[in-house]
């Protein structure tokens, strides 16, 4: 793990399904996020993801690269671009910061209408892992 | 209240507490990160069997209110919001989270945490609409424990869909209060009520909770007999205005419904009254450009919509 080392880019679906879940899942029950003509009188265009599932997703891509072991200790997160039913998010990781077993990865996620998370995941890998 | 007021209002809820001693409704279990893994297809397997935990991001979900509601949101912030909400800022949209995890959560342990409300924004313009952006920063505990830190950003704002679709050609409605009561009162029975004081028997108009004479309070009125001249114009050319450039001097205008909008110019007058005041008014039934000083014209009542009647001045030879 060094500074500068990039992870592979995560396309995640954005399914009305994908979002719904995510929100219940996160007990978050604005009706934006799941309630499409409430979204629309509130000037969105269709419902869309909530911030906890982004937030759990950037967790997730971290933590798919790094494996089971390595341990989170914090996710940043700031939401531009929503993201809506039918487009596709890829994420994108790099390693900007290294001290010791310690990493500060810096996590971008664009879809077809812009970027849609900027973000940062320190995350601490477990002894004995491969540097 | 405007925007400066609001703004001073609502950094006066900075550092005050959002909610307080606050208990998650669940304690951490198997079942909600069953399912916060399956809709975010997370297959991670530190969060299954028996020495699980659950995942760091979830810190959130084990405080919210969800359906059941929030029990230890403070009435500060529910102040805050309410502020908010009655400048128009009805929507809401998470922009920001921050969280910083200490230790992991453990299926059983029991969730406390207190929020406080860092910062509100000055009013900000997004494409979403205009609002104010909210931080609170929510310390998480197990079992008293601190577990982690939350910071979370909300923007509160009027949907921009919302003003788009507002009623924009239709006049300004008049501001009633209870020194003009009166008036829009005798306009709603067809009448122009001058205020007459009770002590100078001086007439006054606009409507003054006193005389401007000799300052007495008390007052009666006057009804108008609907005579008067035009005593100065002036003709508004630019810029146009929907709600104010329909075509005033056609014939008959004796409601909306025969009248079109247009975006021309028109009169507005300073009618002198047969009762010795001036009132501001349109003068209607006569070409913008052959209106002058001295012209006679006669009161009228004329509807604009369904909810505004205004009096206005018919100028011409009848």
């Amino acid at each position: 793990m060094r500074v500068g080392d990039e992870l592979p880019p995560l396309e995640i679906e954005i399914t009305r399904t994908l979002i719904v879940a995510g929100a219940i899942a996160s007990r978050d029950h604005q009706d934006v996020h799941h309630d499409h003509e409430a979204a629309r009188q509130k000037g969105s265009p269709d419902v869309f993801m909530n911030i906890l599932t982004t937030n759990g997703l950037v967790g997730r891509y971290v933590t798919d690269h790094f494996g089971p072991a390595a341990v989170l200790r914090g996710v940043a997160v700031r939401l531009g671009a929503p993201n809506h039913p039918g487009d596709t998010m890829v994420l994108t990781g790099r390693v900007e910061e290294v001290d010791g077993r310690t990493a500060v990865v810096r996590v971008t996620g664009d879809n077809g209408v812009g970027r849609h998370v900027t973000g940062t995941v320190k995350v601490t890998l477990p002894e004995g892992a491969r540097p | 209240m405007d925007d400066d007021d609001l703004s001073v209002r609502l950094k006066a809820y900075e550092g005050r507490p959002a909610a307080v001693a606050g208990t998650g409704h669940d304690p951490v279990n198997l079942p909600m990160i069953r399912h916060w893994c399956e809709a975010l297809g997370d297959t991670n397997p530190a969060y299954t069997g028996p020495g699980a935990v659950a995942p760091p991001a979830m810190l959130q979900v084990w405080t919210m209110g969800g359906l059941g509601g929030h029990t230890a949101r403070t009435t500060a912030y529910d102040e805050l919001l309410g502020l908010l909400d009655a400048a128009g800022c009805v929507a809401v949209v998470a922009t920001d989270c921050e969280q910083e995890y200490l230790r992991p959560l453990r299926p059983g342990d029991e969730i406390t945490f207190d929020t406080v409300i860092e910062s509100v924004s000055a009013r900000k313009t997004t494409r979403l609409g205009s609002g104010y952006f909210v931080t609170t920063r929510t310390d998480v505990r197990a079992g008293g424990e601190l577990a982690g830190t939350h910071r979370f950003r909300i923007l509160k704002y009027a949907p921009a869909a919302r003003q788009r679709t507002a009623p924009r050609d239709r006049r300004p409605r008049p501001v009633v209060n209870r020194d003009n009561a009166g008036f829009w009162a005798g306009v709603e029975r067809g009448e122009l009520l001058i205020q007459r004081c009770a002590g100078c028997r001086t007439p006054r108009f606009p409507w003054l909770p006193g005389c401007p004479d000799c300052g007495g309070p008390d007052w009666d009125t006057v009804r108008a007999s609907g005579e008067g001249t035009v005593h100065s114009y002036v003709v508004m050319h630019h810029p146009p205005f929907p709600a104010f450039t329909e075509a005033d001097d056609t014939e008959g205008a004796e409601g909306a419904e025969d009248t079109e909008a247009t975006a021309g110019p028109y009169a507005v007058g300073l009618i002198e009254l047969a009762e010795g005041v001036r009132m501001v008014s349109n003068v209607i039934g006569v070409p913008y450009d052959k209106v002058r000083i001295g012209m006679p014209v006669r009161l009228e009542f004329r509807r604009y919509d369904d909810e505004l009647v205004l009096p206005v001045f018919r100028g011409g030879t009848p």
